[in-house]
């Protein structure tokens, strides 16, 4: 039962290995302790108490019992997670199995759209996201999104990265650019775009495209990323780079991502949590989970035996 | 070849025919709406022809038809479509907003949404009575008798208001903003649903209101299905005579609302334009309808030659709402 799935290329470990040692190293410093941490030790252990997440890296997220409906059909059944700030947490799971409503729970995406409800709590460093108190406003702006299908506004690149800090009320016109040339350094994407900042965004390829709605996240300065399927309709090269920019990101990022390819998992995350008809099957070190999976539902799907 | 082949042979040629058939009755159906149409321009150009001249489009109207001019139809109409899109624009886009972008799904907005589409079908002279009721005399809560004027002084004039309104310009824009409302909401529903909900999830997710996402990601995309739908609905308001005449307007007047008869005049005499909105008034088409029922011939070709104006005109609205259209479409592309 614990053989080695076939779909895992061998050197995706290895070099998640790799940097999950830089990563620890250079984290060891900036790592701080939650709020609301000790509080929460005390509470009701969570599925996530299995998972092997590394030490250094606090809790970013915290799911409590999170069931959610789309009017009175559930889709998510009492489902725990922890996710550990500054490194890639992977959701995975066959079509429809509520990996990308949990994802859009974590800032409240799911709120624009009518007849939904949850019961359970999202915490965000201890302080809980569906709080009446909370502005949503400010949530997606600590939270930012990268959707499956870029979705570049209908505006020069330069006006779609400087769209977050503006309209939060930024005017100044020399720190909007310095804003938009470091957003989009960091999505490696400037060496492409420096020379024309004010043509089409619409003009750009499908891989710049995405790149650039994950720039235009940055811009807003963000704890967390979230990425529903970022990959999924780019060609491999273009998918290559994104998954590049991941890699480089999680070092001041916390970054949740929502794939159908597990080899994706594989190489970009630290964790992983599989999802099964809305339950959170399994959850743990992505290498562990791959390898050595505790669920025989897990190992099914890792394997392709469905999905 | 089986039997079968033979049979699917035959049949196929009847299939082909039967397609050729319908093809050319639909060829007809164009062309024979297209020939009426050329008919009816051709029969007003004839009649029109002579009488549509500097004279006509600067004179008042008069007994004489040699003398009568369509100005007080062509200033009418200018006053009542301004003010109507002065009303209709902020209260139909308004709606739609609110009706596309923050009302929930529930069992009121559907009740809304479904009366809406009935309002539209609504004819145009029942819009009239409710004109009468509510703007004319004001549902009766002051008797006509005893109306008095609201006086404002606004400095360079005095804005006059009669309470109840009577039969003044500003009601007959009420009204006809009352006809246009439903159909420029749901143009204005069609184009914000137009705009992919992946945007707006987007700028969401950048941290944007709902204010800010509308003002600077639905809008300016939806803005020219909106503005054509604006554009199709004032057309309307514009050609519309029913709802006028119950709303009373003049079928002969001599002079401009307000006086004005030229632009010049409202610099002249600011006083004028703010008269204007509360004067008696008439309207393209009811000068057309007033000269279609004299009895002398030639105020015929009278109206003929207004018909060709209000054509021209509608035809002018038509196409700049076309060139909004093709513009937008090629500034944006999803």
């Amino acid at each position: 039962m614990n053989s080695t799935p076939t779909v895992l290329p061998t050197n995706a470990i290895d070099q998640n290995e790799e940097l999950r040692v830089d990563v620890t190293k250079a984290d060891t410093t900036s790592a701080r302790d939650e709020p609301g941490d000790a509080a929460m030790a005390t509470a009701r252990p969570t599925v996530s108490a299995t998972s092997s997440v590394d030490a250094t890296h606090a809790v970013k997220i915290r799911a409590k019992n999170v069931d959610f409906y789309y009017g009175d059909n559930q889709v998510l059944f009492d489902v725990s997670l922890d996710i550990p700030e500054k490194s890639v947490t992977a959701l995975i799971g066959p079509s429809g199995c509520g990996k990308s409503t949990f994802l859009r729970m974590l800032n409240r995406m799911n709120d624009i759209i009518d007849g939904t409800r949850h019961t359970g709590d999202v915490l965000l460093e201890g302080s809980d996201v569906y709080d009446p108190a909370v502005d949503v406003v400010l949530l997606r702006k600590r939270v930012g999104m990268v959707f499956q299908k870029s979705t570049p506004f209908p505006k020069s690149i330069f006006d779609n990265i400087a769209y977050g800090p503006k309209v939060a009320g930024l005017r100044n016109n020399a720190k909007l650019t310095e804003i938009v040339e470091t957003s989009l350094k960091r999505a490696a994407l400037w060496d492409e775009v420096k020379d024309r900042l004010n043509s089409s965004a619409m003009s750009l390829s499908g891989g710049q495209q995405q790149r650039l709605c994950i720039a235009r996240t940055l811009a807003t300065d963000p704890d967390v990323i979230l990425m529903d399927e970022p990959a999924s309709a780019l060609d491999p090269k273009s998918t290559a780079r994104v998954e590049d920019l991941i890699f480089e990101l999680k070092k001041n990022y916390t970054i949740v991502i929502v794939t159908h390819n597990m080899q994706q998992a594989a190489r970009v995350s630290q964790q992983t949590a599989f999802f099964f008809q809305g339950v959170l099957v399994e959850t743990g070190d992505t290498r562990a989970l791959f390898t050595n999976p505790t669920e025989k539902q897990t190992e099914d799907y890792i394997t392709g035996r469905f999905g | 070849m089986s039997d079968q082949q033979i049979g699917y042979a035959a049949l196929l040629k009847r299939r082909h025919r039967i397609s050729t058939c319908f093809e050319w009755t639909c060829r007809v159906a164009t062309v024979s709406a297209l020939l009426f149409l050329a008919a009816l321009l051709a029969g007003v150009i004839w009649q029109a022809w002579g009488w549509l001249d500097l004279q006509f489009l600067t004179g008042f109207d008069s007994r004489r038809p040699g003398k009568a001019g369509l100005l007080a139809g062509l200033w009418g109409t200018s006053w009542l479509i301004f003010f109507t899109a002065i009303f209709t624009v902020p209260m139909g886009v308004g709606a739609a907003i609110y009706l596309e972008e923050y009302a929930t799904d529930s069992r009121f907005t559907r009740l809304i949404k479904l009366n809406l589409s009935n309002l539209a079908g609504v004819p145009s002279i029942v819009y009239g009575m409710l004109g009468v009721t509510a703007f004319v005399r004001m549902f009766g809560m002051i008797s006509a008798a005893d109306g008095w004027t609201m006086a404002l002084s606004l400095g360079f004039g005095t804005l006059e208001i009669p309470l109840p309104l009577g039969r003044c310009l500003l009601a007959g824009s009420f009204t006809l903003s009352l006809l246009i409302l439903p159909v420029v909401i749901i143009a204005s529903q069609e184009a914000l649903r137009a705009v992919p909900p992946s945007i707006r999830h987007a700028s969401y997710a950048l941290g944007a209101t709902e204010w800010q996402t509308i003002r600077h990601q639905v809008l300016p995309a939806a803005i020219p299905g909106i503005a054509t739908g604006i554009i199709l609905a004032l057309s309307r308001a514009m050609g519309e005579t029913a709802p006028l005449i119950v709303v009373g307007a003049m079928s002969y007047v001599a002079f401009a609302p307000g006086n004005l008869d030229t632009p010049m005049a409202a610099v002249q005499d600011p006083q004028r334009v703010l008269d204007a909105p509360f004067d008696v008034f008439t309207s393209i088409t009811i000068q057309i309808t007033n000269w279609i029922e004299q009895p002398k011939e030639e105020f015929q070709n009278l109206a003929a030659a207004g018909s060709l104006v209000l054509l021209i005109l509608l035809v002018i609205f038509n196409a700049t709402a076309i060139v909004i259209r093709n513009r937008a479409q090629k500034k944006i592309s999803w």
